[in-house]
């Protein structure tokens, strides 16, 4: 079996992703799109590291996961501040930046 | 068995991702979103990245689905929201561009790799497991990358309090001030600066609809609340007075009755 | 006591010299106080004239140390600019000339500035007054003790500013306001002069030092030393108000009086001729520019002459005599360095006498309330003091013997006819008609029947000649101080510098001085002695007769051509009109049509297409974030596609 499979799994997994960020107007749910995109990355990244025999692409892993990490703290923060103001959590809402 | 797991776990990732992002619900998704990162370690483990699979379990269903979670209790977790789109093209310009990128991806990074599965055992055994060997990595070549992501962690972790944290929009008013207020109040409007009559004092019941009478036997109007006036369910003095000349008298004879009820 | 140790000491010079910077920096301060801060009268006069008078002071204590010990001293304050290897600096020259002109500079503006105290006491802008004179000193100083050409520039701007300062100084006359700007484009043109000439010197040998620049210049080559010669001679003329280029001077006369009798007679005017002095090595590798000062003098010499003797305002007819008398100068300085001693001293004298004269004429409309010949006469008996320093003055100037005006033009004379006779028999025709129009001048002035009426102490006068004449004022003591002064420096200034001047230039230009006697006298002298008793005592018998109808006669008078082009002032006004003025606002016509018609229009099509476009971009920028992603999305797939494509081909 080709290792081929994996990466289309990732890029099928990142696609999804994407049309939940594109799709959707929960900033929650555009969020956790965001996260299957990151994640297939990781996948692609993990695929490399087996293909190549090197461990490189596994710790380039591990940091997405630190960055995911973070980005969703933040990202979660700015979700609820926002919430504070709008009462909403539909992103077409706060179209305008302002209270 | 690496067959047999990838086939498994691969389409129930893809199931779960589409979960994700179709529920109408948040609680689904973010249970989808849990699903597909336990098979997403799965798919790990059968790349030869165990050290990874733990920490895709820890990591992701562990703490930021927990987040998320945390995110929705705050929020609410029972909101439902349409689906139906509102941007005008949306839905039609990001399927054209979806698929035009997962055509792209296909083509360009499917194919770049050709051989089968790599030796990463015998790389895993040189450190003495995998876990060592990232290690390793970690510490020695990608020192400064661990580092600046520390500070970065750390920064994002004072970032969400920052976000977080809500200013007091107005200023606390303290007894004082109240007391200031009421009585500029009454110089300015002659508005009463005594607390308002409580309702029922000569009633009854304790009901909150039941008003409070004045000297003269008329009820006080600022004693009940003004929807409950608006209702009709307020009883007027005309209707109280007999009731509480009834009451007193039995009070004088020490008997009282039964039967009223405003 | 400290100070008179100083001045004992061998090197208090150095040191004294070495900040003279404070002559300069001293007014400006004066000056800046005046124009910002508001103060009481006697505070105003005090340090007005104070500011004046301390570099006057410090002018003479240097003067004095330098009569013992005449090396010129250069200070270098500091290095302006340096440009590859040409460096330009800070620094002044204190030399013999400088020196002198310093003098001349400090002690008029001194004497002007305690006239100003009795001319300007009912103005109610007189602070602003002094302090533009302050700032005109501290300017000219700077111009005059400059080293090299650009600081000189500087110097140079910074007077012609004050100049249209003072000269607008009653902007709310329509007249002043245009007399101004006239003043202002036209020192322009001495700009650019200037400026050329400092480029060329930057260019082809990268200093601009007065002391260094005729010797690199000859050795790069004589048509080079030609052209600066020719642009400094045009910023000469149009400075020093030179024909053909004189006609602001006659409308700046609309400045107050003390300041005319300052800048544009004694000083400022003078600047032109400093320059050429200044520039006399330059000049002397230069033959046909030295001839083109030559004949532009000549030519100044007649045309102020002729302007003079025709025109029909008091303060106008002195600005012609002004213009007549540097050409005198101009003639002098083209003549050699015999001639620039001699051009030196007719720069002197010339400016003590004219400020003198006008500042008797200051007097004199203060009085009369107007300054046109047609309304005066008869002042003889009104003023007799006034009469008494314009006549000093008019004696001085026409070159009674042992006067200022006497040695200075007898010598240029004698020089001139030694060098070139033609010029020589010129400049003593040029006497002759400087008789006749200073008689002209005294005679409409003060004789004969009073064409004017007293108006009542008090009342407004007539507004002939405008704000000048708020009311009648008399004469105060201290612009009799100055007017004595002046006029005593006028009458003996010549003897004493007659003798001295020459042997006290030698360092500077190197002059072989013969006839310098006290009483000497040639036959040239007596020529014109002659000429000048016959025109003094012609002009005399026919005023006389003539002055009565002279007004009524002013018509038919005009239709003599000799009058008619002398009254319209040689008509440079009409031909700047038609060869500059005229064919430049045909241009400028089609060129604001040509921004009106095509460059708005342009810029209104463009501004159509930037908004339009900008509406439909507008969209794009909705504020939701997915469309963003989108946006970036597609963007991010058709950038990877071109790039694939790329690779692929």
């Amino acid at each position: 079996m080709s290792l081929s499979a994996y990466l289309i799994v990732s890029a099928v997994l990142f696609c999804i992703g994407l049309a939940g960020v594109l799709l959707r107007r929960n900033a929650l749910v555009m969020f956790m799109g965001i996260e299957l995109m990151l994640n297939a990355a990781n996948l692609a990244l993990v695929t490399f590291s087996e293909a190549h025999a090197e461990l490189d692409g596994q710790v380039a892993a591990v940091f997405t996961m630190v960055v995911a990490a973070t980005e969703v703290v933040v990202g979660l923060a700015i979700i609820i501040t926002i919430f504070r103001s709008k009462a909403s959590l539909n992103v077409d809402d706060a179209r305008r930046l302002r209270h | 068995m690496t067959i047999f797991v990838f086939w498994v776990a691969a389409p129930l990732t893809i199931a779960m991702a589409v979960g994700t992002i179709v529920a109408r619900k948040v609680v689904h998704s973010a249970i989808c979103l849990c699903g597909a990162m336990v098979t997403l370690g799965l798919l790990y483990t059968t790349l030869e990245a165990p050290f990874l699979f733990v920490a895709q379990i820890l990591v992701y269903t562990g703490s930021i689905m927990m987040l998320f979670l945390f995110t929705m209790m705050l929020i609410g977790i029972d909101r439902r929201e349409s689906l139906t789109e509102i941007i005008r093209g949306q839905r039609v310009v990001s399927g054209i561009a979806i698929g035009a990128l997962l055509a792209l991806l296909v083509f360009t990074v499917a194919g770049a790799v050709s051989g089968g599965f790599g030796n990463l055992d015998e790389v895993n055994e040189r450190h003495g497991g995998n876990a060592q060997g990232l290690a390793v990595l970690l510490f020695t070549k990608y020192a400064f990358i661990f580092e600046a992501l520390a500070a970065l962690v750390f920064t994002a972790a004072l970032a969400a309090m920052v976000l977080a944290h809500s200013d007091q929009v107005r200023a606390q008013r303290s007894q004082r001030g109240l007391a200031a207020e009421k009585l500029q109040q009454y110089a300015a409007t002659g508005a009463n600066p005594a607390a308002a009559p409580g309702s029922g004092v000569y009633a009854r019941t304790n009901s909150i609809a039941h008003p409070a009478l004045l000297p003269d036997g008329s009820v006080a109007d600022n004693s009940v609340s003004a929807v409950l006036s608006e209702r009709g369910v307020v009883p007027s003095d005309v209707e109280l007075l007999p009731i509480l000349v009834a009451e007193t008298a039995a009070e004088i004879n020490g008997t009282l009755p039964i039967a009223g009820g405003a | 006591m400290y100070t008179s140790m100083l001045l004992m000491e061998s090197g208090s010079f150095t040191l004294l010299a070495g900040n003279c910077w404070v002559l300069i920096a001293f007014p400006l301060l004066v000056a800046a106080l005046l124009l910002l801060v508001r103060m009481s009268d006697s505070w105003l006069y005090s340090v007005g004239v104070g500011g004046v008078g301390v570099s006057f002071g410090y002018a003479v204590v240097l003067f004095i140390m330098m009569l013992g010990e005449p090396e010129p001293i250069t200070v270098q304050l500091y290095t302006w600019l340096s440009i590859g290897d040409a460096e330009v600096t800070v620094s002044l020259l204190i030399d013999q000339l400088s020196i002198l002109f310093a003098l001349l500079v400090a002690g008029i503006g001194t004497l002007v500035a305690i006239y100003s105290v009795g001319y300007l006491s009912d103005e109610p802008e007189r602070r602003r007054f002094f302090g533009l004179l302050n700032l005109f000193i501290a300017a000219m100083l700077l111009l005059v003790l400059a080293d090299n050409y650009v600081l000189l520039f500087v110097g140079w701007e910074a007077v012609g500013l004050v100049s249209y300062l003072l000269i607008g100084f009653w902007q709310e006359k329509e007249v002043a306001a245009n007399a101004a700007k006239k003043a202002f484009v036209m020192n322009r043109v001495a700009d650019l002069g200037l400026l050329s000439a400092i480029a060329v010197l930057l260019t082809q040998i990268g200093t601009v030092r007065f002391t260094a620049v005729a010797e690199q210049l000859g050795a790069v080559g004589g048509s080079w030393a030609g052209v600066v010669g020719f642009a400094l001679l045009l910023a000469a003329c149009a400075k020093s108000a030179q024909v053909p280029l004189q006609s602001w001077l006659l409308d700046a006369m609309e400045s107050p009086t003390p300041a005319s009798a300052l800048i544009h007679s004694a000083t400022m005017v003078a600047a032109g001729g400093y320059l050429i002095l200044r520039s006399l090595p330059i000049y002397m590798l230069a033959p046909t520019a030295r001839l083109a000062v030559l004949l532009i003098g000549v030519l100044t010499l007649f045309g102020g002459a002729w302007m003079a003797a025709t025109g029909r305002d008091i303060k106008r007819v002195l600005a012609c005599s002004t213009t007549s008398q540097l050409g005198y100068l101009m003639l002098a300085a083209g003549l050699g360095p015999v001639g620039a001693v001699f051009a030196v001293f007719q720069l002197l004298t010339h400016g003590v006498i004219k400020a003198g004269l006008f500042l008797a004429v200051g007097t004199l409309t203060r009085r009369v309330g107007r300054s046109d010949l047609q309304g005066l006469g008869g002042l003889v008996k009104v003023l007799p003091y006034t009469f008494v320093a314009f006549a000093c003055g008019y004696l001085a100037t026409i070159g009674v013997p042992f006067l200022s005006g006497f040695y200075a033009k007898g010598h240029i004379i004698a020089t001139a006819w030694e060098t070139i006779p033609a010029f020589g028999a010129l400049a003593v025709v040029g006497v002759g008609l400087g008789a006749f129009y200073m008689t002209r001048l005294l005679l409409l002035t003060f004789t004969g029947t009073a064409r004017w009426q007293e108006a009542p102490i008090g009342a407004e006068t007539s507004t002939e000649t405008g704000a000048e004449n708020r009311q009648p004022l008399r004469g105060s003591v201290s612009m009799r101080f100055s007017l004595t002064v002046l006029s005593l420096l006028a009458l003996g200034g010549g003897l004493a510098l007659n003798g001295w001047l020459p042997g006290w230039l030698q360092p500077v230009f190197a002059a072989e001085v013969s006839r310098t006697g006290l009483l000497y006298f040639d036959w040239l002298n007596y020529v014109t002695l002659g000429l000048l008793f016959v025109v003094v005592v012609g002009t005399v018998i026919y005023y006389r007769k003539v002055t009565p109808i002279w007004f009524k006669a002013a018509s038919t008078a005009d239709e003599v051509a000799l009058v008619r082009i002398g009254a319209a002032e040689l008509y440079a006004d009409d031909a700047l009109q038609r060869g500059v003025v005229a064919p430049l606002s045909t241009v400028s016509a089609r060129v604001s049509w040509t921004e009106s018609e095509v460059l708005e229009n342009g810029a209104r099509h463009l501004w159509r297409v930037i908004g339009r476009t900008s509406i439909l971009m507008r969209r794009l920028q909705s504020g939701n974030v997915r469309t963003y992603v989108l946006l970036f999305v597609a963007g991010t797939a058709v950038l990877v596609s071109a790039m694939l494509l790329w690779a692929w081909v």
